[in-house]
């Protein structure tokens, strides 16, 4: 059999070129994917961690249906001027919960990923309803629409079983007082001790100036306040190294 | 033609989309139903109203089944227009915020509606129509399995509609260039898996003993992008009748998923993908085989074995770990290789008939394609090095980057393809005008050359502006003024975007012209062959 | 199938197999008397129609 015969191999036959090329491709994905499930330094817990609460989830969702991504990152890189500008670098285990993650990959506005505490509540629903009231060389488009959107889920346990199957550590007491602890953590006036229980550092209170009703506005504010508040970098090890 | 399995089924499909709609458990998911069942609805009518129980005529199995790809081209340039018009509203909108129009036509929602658009909506019909297109004359062969060609093509637009609509109602997973939500995105595997078996089938039905190279890219990006697209969308529905969901993957894992997708869609959409198209349309319009057959079967192996390792430079310096970054980046350098052999490749296949560039306006937009691939494939390894990286990530340079590639590159080679076919499918001796192809080459060129120049002004000054320090060490520039600071550029921007959109509008023009049958009398290209100036006696005229 | 066999499929004789089969394309791509084909199968587009 000369090299003419063995022509008729790759050249002529479709499944052969179809199985080489997913060959190919699929082996690249996985070495670089793979590992990351498996290193310690991409999944290793860090003191302070915690799922979102029920408000800051929803938050969240508002955060990503409106696309905010697309204009903010969530990723501070480790050089000067950017912890200077934003705080401490981003670590790994600060998006371990983030289903999806949030890093973004363009800054038409400021990094997020530490905005929590920074501003107060009134500040942020200002700045989302009329944002050149604010920052007047602020291109952001305006969200005053959020204020008058009540929070709109039947029966929000659902996202929290959702996350809980993609291996967020929602447990079942979370998940059975999710629609209650979602109301309380924006009801100055509810008893607010289980969500603090159940969730650390949680944010509580009324967030948009409407005490009467848990709208989307509340959401993302209480989510905006807890970015970057988790972890307490006073008591971080830097010679642990990771990140 | 009768329809009636169609019927029925399209029926069923509309009375799920109705029932979704009564008991979705969120108002985007309702709304979303709604349209889908309007959208159902009105396609079963059509069919209705076509039925004729007359018998069909016969098909010849031996003729090209064009249909779809009329339908395709037609499609392509329709999309192209929609997303580009909503890209250059995007741009005004950055420079004058005021152009916002809470909910539903804000930037963040209206930005996935401008890359879904040009991307999936024009690039994918360009694609699915040249692809359909080229594997018949290549392989001297009816496309394989009756009206599954058909179904491709709606459903196609079907995931489009549904995907643009949900933007607006704000239904997304937030995955650049993959955004839909997990019922579009199932939508989508259906089609995909039709497409890859109408493709595939096509080639083992062939009657010419070669698979040409141009089948081979496309074969390529039919597969990978099938991969892609089920690993990256992973995801568990908060519940079957909503339309949130939540990724697989979290942090880390998601980012690299996402961009190994993102990088890929690059590669594999619309490199290996258009680069099918350049093997194919280049020859035919300049009339010569491609310069080296043996180069372009190295162009592939090469090229699909290096672009599936380089996702990770989308993610330098962040909490992803150094060796998958270092990984990345090595391997995007390398790909600087292949792609400038292709370039060589597409290029050099005019070597011993330059003139056409002067005189063959296709030809001329097919060659700016190609130096504009290799100017984008130059420039990404460059921005692919960490060092440089650290200045370009987050900023506009990386739009202007894209923008050199897709605008340069992809819209170009399309561009060239579909005023070839266009001619071709409706039986027209040429098309309604050729002094229209060079005023929209020439627009389309220097909205380019506008856009990524700006851009990357734009985007070095933005870079040098965040990290400049003074004397004492603090930061000399807020972010609101680093802002403030990109307002003209921003308005350039828009301008040469707007350029390029009327480029685009002229072409549309011609299309529809030339579809129409009508022929514009006009001077010949100069040097051209006097064939152009004789419009037939029987084509209708247009002064 | 978990994560170490990939990663040993990755690390070893895969990686030299893909390695082998890639240096084997551009040969074969390049082999003597591959030309004639390549200048046949380069033509395959002029022909149609």
């Amino acid at each position: 059999m000369g090299l003419m015969d063995g022509h008729a191999l790759i050249e002529r036959n479709a499944t052969l070129l179809l199985v080489g090329s997913l060959l190919i491709v699929t082996i690249g994905g996985i070495v670089e994917i793979a590992p990351l499930f498996y290193l310690d330094n991409t999944i290793e817990k860090v003191e302070g961690m915690r799922p979102y609460s029920p408000l800051e989830l929803a938050g969240r969702n508002v955060y990503v249906r409106e696309g905010c991504y697309l204009c903010h990152s969530q990723m501070i890189r480790p050089f000067r001027d950017e912890v200077e500008r934003y705080g401490h670098y981003s670590l790994a285990a600060e998006s371990m919960y983030d289903h999806p993650f949030q890093w973004g990959s363009k800054r038409t506005g400021p990094d997020l990923a530490r905005v929590g505490d920074r501003y107060s509540n009134e500040w942020h629903v200002q700045h989302l309803a009329d944002p050149r009231s604010v920052v007047p060389e602020s291109v952001m488009p305006s969200y005053a629409f959020l204020k008058d959107s009540p929070i709109e889920v039947k029966d929000f346990s659902t996202h929290l079983v959702a996350n809980a199957r993609v291996g967020v550590p929602y447990s079942d007491d979370m998940i059975a007082s999710a629609n209650a602890d979602l109301r309380a953590q924006a009801d100055p006036a509810a008893d607010t001790s289980g969500v603090e229980a159940r969730y650390l550092k949680a944010k509580l209170g009324d967030f948009d100036g409407n005490p009467q009703q848990v709208t989307e506005m509340d959401a993302l504010v209480a989510y905006l306040q807890m970015l970057g508040t988790l972890v307490d970098f006073k008591n971080y090890d830097e010679a642990a190294g990771y990140r | 033609m009768k329809f009636g399995t169609a019927i029925v089924l399209l029926s069923l499909f509309a009375f799920a989309a109705l029932v979704a709609a009564g008991f979705g458990v969120d108002e985007p998911f309702r709304q979303h139903m709604w349209i889908l069942f309007f959208a159902v609805t009105g396609f079963t009518a059509i069919l209705l109203r076509k039925t004729e129980f007359k018998p069909a005529a016969p098909t010849d199995p031996s003729a090209y089944m064009d249909g779809p790809i009329r339908y395709g081209a037609i499609a392509t340039v329709f999309w192209g227009v929609i997303g580009m018009l909503v890209g250059v509203v995007i741009a005004l909108q950055l420079a004058y915020p005021d152009l916002n129009i809470e909910p539903w036509f804000n930037f963040g929602r209206l930005r996935p509606l401008h890359t879904s658009g040009v991307v999936f909506a024009f690039g994918g019909n360009a694609l699915l129509c040249t692809s359909l297109y080229v594997v018949q004359r290549t392989c001297r062969a009816r496309l394989f399995g009756g009206n599954l060609a058909w179904f491709v093509f709606w459903g196609y637009q079907l995931f489009i509609v549904m995907a643009a609509t949900g933007y607006l109602l704000g239904i997304t997973e937030s995955r650049e260039y993959a955004e839909p939500e997990w019922y579009v995105d199932l939508w989508l595997t259906v089609v995909w898996v039709a497409y890859l078996i109408l493709f595939l089938g096509t080639i083992l039905k062939r009657k010419e003993p070669h698979i040409y190279v141009a089948n081979w890219f496309y074969l390529s990006f039919i597969v990978t992008i099938a991969m892609l697209h089920v690993i990256n969308n992973l995801s568990m529905p908060a519940s079957f009748l909503g339309s949130k969901s939540y990724s697989a993957f979290s942090g880390v894992q998601d980012a690299l998923t996402q961009w190994w997708y993102g990088h890929n869609a690059v590669g594999f959409f619309l490199t290996s993908g258009f680069l099918g198209m350049m093997y194919y349309f280049v020859p035919k319009q300049a009339n010569r085989p491609v310069y080296s057959y043996r180069l372009s079967i190295i162009h592939f192996w090469a090229l699909i074995f290096l672009y599936i390792w380089a996702g990770p430079h989308h993610l330098h310096y962040t909490a992803l770990p150094d060796w998958a970054q270092t990984l990345g980046m090595v391997f995007s350098i390398m790909l600087w290789m292949p792609s400038w052999g292709g370039m060589i490749n597409g290029l050099m296949t005019l070597s011993g008939a330059w003139d056409k560039i002067r005189t063959d306006p296709i030809i001329r937009m097919m060659v700016m394609a190609i130096a504009f691939y290799g100017m984008s494939t130059l420039e990404g390894p460059v921005m692919a090095i960490k060092a440089v990286n650290s200045l370009s990530h987050y900023t506009d340079w990386t739009i202007g980057h894209v923008h050199s590639g897709a605008l340069g590159w992809v819209g170009m080679i399309s561009f060239g393809a579909i005023y070839y076919m266009v001619p071709k499918l409706w039986n027209r001796e040429r098309l309604y005008s050729l002094r229209l192809v060079t005023w929209h080459f020439w627009l389309a060129t220097l909205g380019i050359v506008v856009y990524a120049a700006v851009m990357w002004v734009s985007g070095v000054m933005q870079g040098l502006m965040w990290r400049e320090n003074d004397e004492q060490g603090f930061l000399v520039y807020s972010f609101a003024e680093t802002v403030a600071a990109m307002h003209p550029y921003y308005i350039m921007r828009a301008i040469g975007g707007a350029m390029y959109l009327s480029g685009a509008l002229i072409m549309a023009w011609n299309i529809t012209m030339t579809i129409l049958g009508y022929q514009r009398e006009e001077e010949p290209m100069p040097g051209s062959a006097p064939v152009f100036r004789a419009a037939r006696s029987g084509a209708k005229k247009w002064a | 199938m978990d994560y170490n066999l990939m990663r040993e499929f990755a690390d070893s004789w895969v990686l030299v197999a893909m390695a082998l089969f890639f240096v084997g394309a551009i040969a074969f791509a390049l082999r003597p008397g591959s030309g004639k084909l390549a200048d046949e199968a380069a033509r395959v587009p002029l022909q149609d129609e």
